[in-house]
């Protein structure tokens, strides 16, 4: 079995989705010749043309809407947005279009545009390049958040977007772009949406997580064993829908809960995590549900941004808490 | 030479009837009389059914509706050159353009009393949906006539909106997407002279909307919104054009918006009734009337015989849309994906049985 970074996944699952199903077409900024500014594109256009892989006008709300349209006469495309911090133009075609079509029509039309985007911080990058906006998104009904931690799993998320009937916003996270590699089978397979994985089981802590964020769970989890704390770790994979089912009955298991996230803490996915445990299994938990997050500042850049986002000692400071609690 | 013109750009305008219905011989496209026929029923039937909604609305019995009195030849005159397989993609005041692309009434009625259901669109309709968010839609008609073009299908589409809606990013989007990849799209720009209370002078300092599309690398052109034989012959030539592969154009049809800009607006309060009586001298629907009749394709007793058809289908269509149960609950949920996800599942539940035990 080949061994695969994010970036090499998601390009042998395009390569492989798209010879598959020759509706499917790529299309955003750079994403032809140069095959991307993170080469997630590579080769695509050698292989399938410049009818299918398209170096756009530099117009964002112009790519998704366009897009809107495509889809709509009944092409699949796929849509790069070159930073998350750049998708604001097409935020209007997202809110108001892509995710209500299906709805404003009885279900006579659908969009089911896959729009991928980098994501997150921790690449030492520009303003607007270290974004972490996933609660916009999935606050939007008719949309589906997926933000994959893994290369197998970005495969198979990403392949179930590709043959998917609704509309997918696809984040990818940046910071593990090239981090690490793991086995990637090279036949088709998919993730479902919706269905969080237990990346390890443990007994006295759940921490939710999702994204790059795993990783550093992770690595906060195995600094825990040492001090005899078995964590518990849930990666979400996708945040729009959440796996309540999974959270709840993890957290009624370990009876107490951490949500680590990158994204800012106010209305964040934790917030929504920490009400659905709330509702559903307060009398089970022996702690607050604490929340290790960014802070609810502007992205600083990167003389500051270690400060700002969440990391193994955080994480295990806030395990502590509700550990002696 | 040190200084060259580099660019020059010319817009034409159209005109074929003028205002007192006088035809230009050589510019008389000649339709056949079943055409001509059609389109002049349409645009009665779409004043007619203007006329009811505004009355259904100030009667309680459909929600907020855009009237499009006034712009009756700058719809149909265009429609009316899309082939079948074409694409209509509207803004939200296109009745007319519903209607000639066979949406039955009650659809319209269903919608404008506040349900989604009348904007289900049957299956093989190339219609697409009302858009009121502005200029938003001329992207989604770009997307589509391009994947016509890579799926090599012979069709093109045509996106509605107004000159407002050309101060919008969207519509530079679109006129520059078009451009670069030579859509097979056809702009049709109503240029009724108001957006709501602003007027076209203060949305662009451009003598003409038309001459945008030179910027973008294409054609431009001006007709008498009015006057449906001018909307018609340029909108056939553009279809044409798009058919063959000779990419986008730019139609600019100068009409007038009679009415108000929606049930929730008065335009009393913005401009003055000398302008809009002005227009009134070139009302679309009776000089196209009087060409019939000089053409010997029309007379009193068939205006009597539509407009007494025409009256008793808008009120059947009425009386079906008001016998229609439109308020399922379960319909909040249904539509918003393709499988319903847990947590809707769970919502759905939470009404349903607060719905059961409501006192």
């Amino acid at each position: 079995m080949p061994k695969m970074n994010l970036v090499e996944a998601i390009n042998a699952t395009l390569f492989q989705e798209m010879e598959l199903n020759d509706k499917i077409v790529v299309m955003g900024e750079d994403v032809g010749v140069d095959g991307g500014v993170f080469r997630v594109t590579e080769g695509l256009i050698k292989k399938f043309g410049e009818q299918r892989v398209i170096d756009t006008p530099l117009a964002e709300s112009g790519i998704i809407g366009a897009a809107i349209g495509m889809a709509i006469y009944g092409l699949k495309p796929v849509t790069e947005i070159q930073f998350e911090g750049f998708i604001f133009p097409a935020y209007e075609q997202i809110v108001s279009h892509i995710a209500r079509i299906r709805t404003r029509s009885h279900g006579s039309y659908k969009c089911p545009i896959v729009l991928r985007s980098p994501y997150g911080g921790g690449v030492r990058a520009l303003e607007h390049h270290s974004e972490a906006p996933e609660t916009l998104y999935a606050h939007v009904p008719g949309l589906t958040v997926v933000i994959p931690s893994s290369p197998y799993d970005a495969k198979g998320l990403l392949s179930n977007a590709l043959q998917a009937e609704d509309p997918v916003i696809f984040f990818e996270p940046k910071r593990i772009y090239r981090a690490f590699k793991e086995e990637v089978p090279e036949e088709r397979y998919t993730i479902p949406f919706g269905q969080a994985k237990i990346v390890q089981e443990g007994h006295d802590v759940t921490i939710i997580t999702y994204g790059a964020m795993v990783r550093v769970s992770m690595e906060a989890a195995e600094l825990l064993k040492e001090k005899n704390i078995s964590c518990e770790i849930v990666d979400l994979r996708t945040v729009s829908p959440i796996d309540t089912e999974t959270i709840i009955s993890s957290v009624r298991k370990t009876g107490r809960c951490v949500v680590v996230h990158e994204a800012p803490r106010n209305l964040g996915i934790g917030a929504e995590i920490s009400a659905r445990i709330n509702e559903k299994a307060l009398l089970d938990l022996k702690a607050p549900v604490k929340r290790v997050t960014a802070y609810d500042v502007v992205t600083p850049l990167p003389k500051l941004e270690d400060f700002h986002f969440p990391n193994a000692e955080k994480i295990i400071n806030a395990v502590n808490y509700v550990m002696g609690f | 030479m040190p200084i060259e013109t580099v660019f020059e750009g010319k817009v034409k305008y159209i005109q074929v009837i003028d205002k007192d219905g006088n035809a230009d011989e050589k510019l008389d496209p000649k339709l056949p009389k079943d055409l001509l026929l059609r389109m002049y029923i349409t645009m009665v039937v779409t004043r007619m059914f203007d006329d009811k909604a505004l009355k259904l609305q100030r009667q309680g019995r459909i929600y907020t509706y855009p009237p499009c009195l006034g712009q009756e030849a700058a719809q149909i005159g265009s429609i009316a050159a899309l082939n079948e397989e074409d694409w209509f993609f509207p803004s939200y005041r296109e009745h007319g353009g519903y209607l000639w692309r066979g949406t039955e009434m009650k659809w319209m009625f269903v919608y404008l009393m506040g349900s989604e259901l009348g904007m289900k669109i049957p299956e093989g309709k190339h219609n697409f949906l009302v858009s009121i968010p502005i200029a938003t839609q001329t992207l989604h008609a770009v997307g589509a006539a391009w994947a016509a073009k890579i799926l090599n299908h012979k069709v093109a589409t045509m996106v509605y909106f107004g000159d407002g809606a050309t101060s919008e990013g969207d519509f530079h989007e679109a006129m520059n997407f078009a451009g670069v990849f030579k859509t097979p799209t056809v702009f049709l720009n109503q240029n009724n002279q108001w957006a709501i209370s602003v007027p076209r002078k203060k949305q662009t300092a451009a003598k003409t909307i038309a001459q945008k599309a030179l910027a973008y690398g294409f054609e431009g052109v001006q007709v008498d919104g009015n006057d449906v034989l001018a909307v018609y012959r340029a909108t056939k030539e553009a279809i044409d054009k798009a058919h063959r592969g000779e990419g986008p154009t730019l139609i600019e049809a100068l009409t007038y918006r009679m009415s108000h800009h929606t049930t929730a607006d008065d335009w009393t309060k913005y401009r003055d009734s000398a302008e809009v009586e002005q227009w009134k001298e070139r009302d679309p629907v009776k000089r196209f009337r009087i060409y019939l009749e000089r053409n010997g394709y029309w007379n009193e007793d068939l205006e009597k015989k539509t407009v007494e058809r025409a009256t008793s289908e808008i009120e059947k269509a009425i009386e079906e849309a008001e016998s229609m149960k439109l308020d399922n609950p379960e319909d909040v949920f249904m539509y918003t994906y393709s499988k319903m996800p847990p947590h809707l599942v769970e919502q759905m539940n939470e009404l349903m049985e607060y719905l059961k035990n409501k006192s």
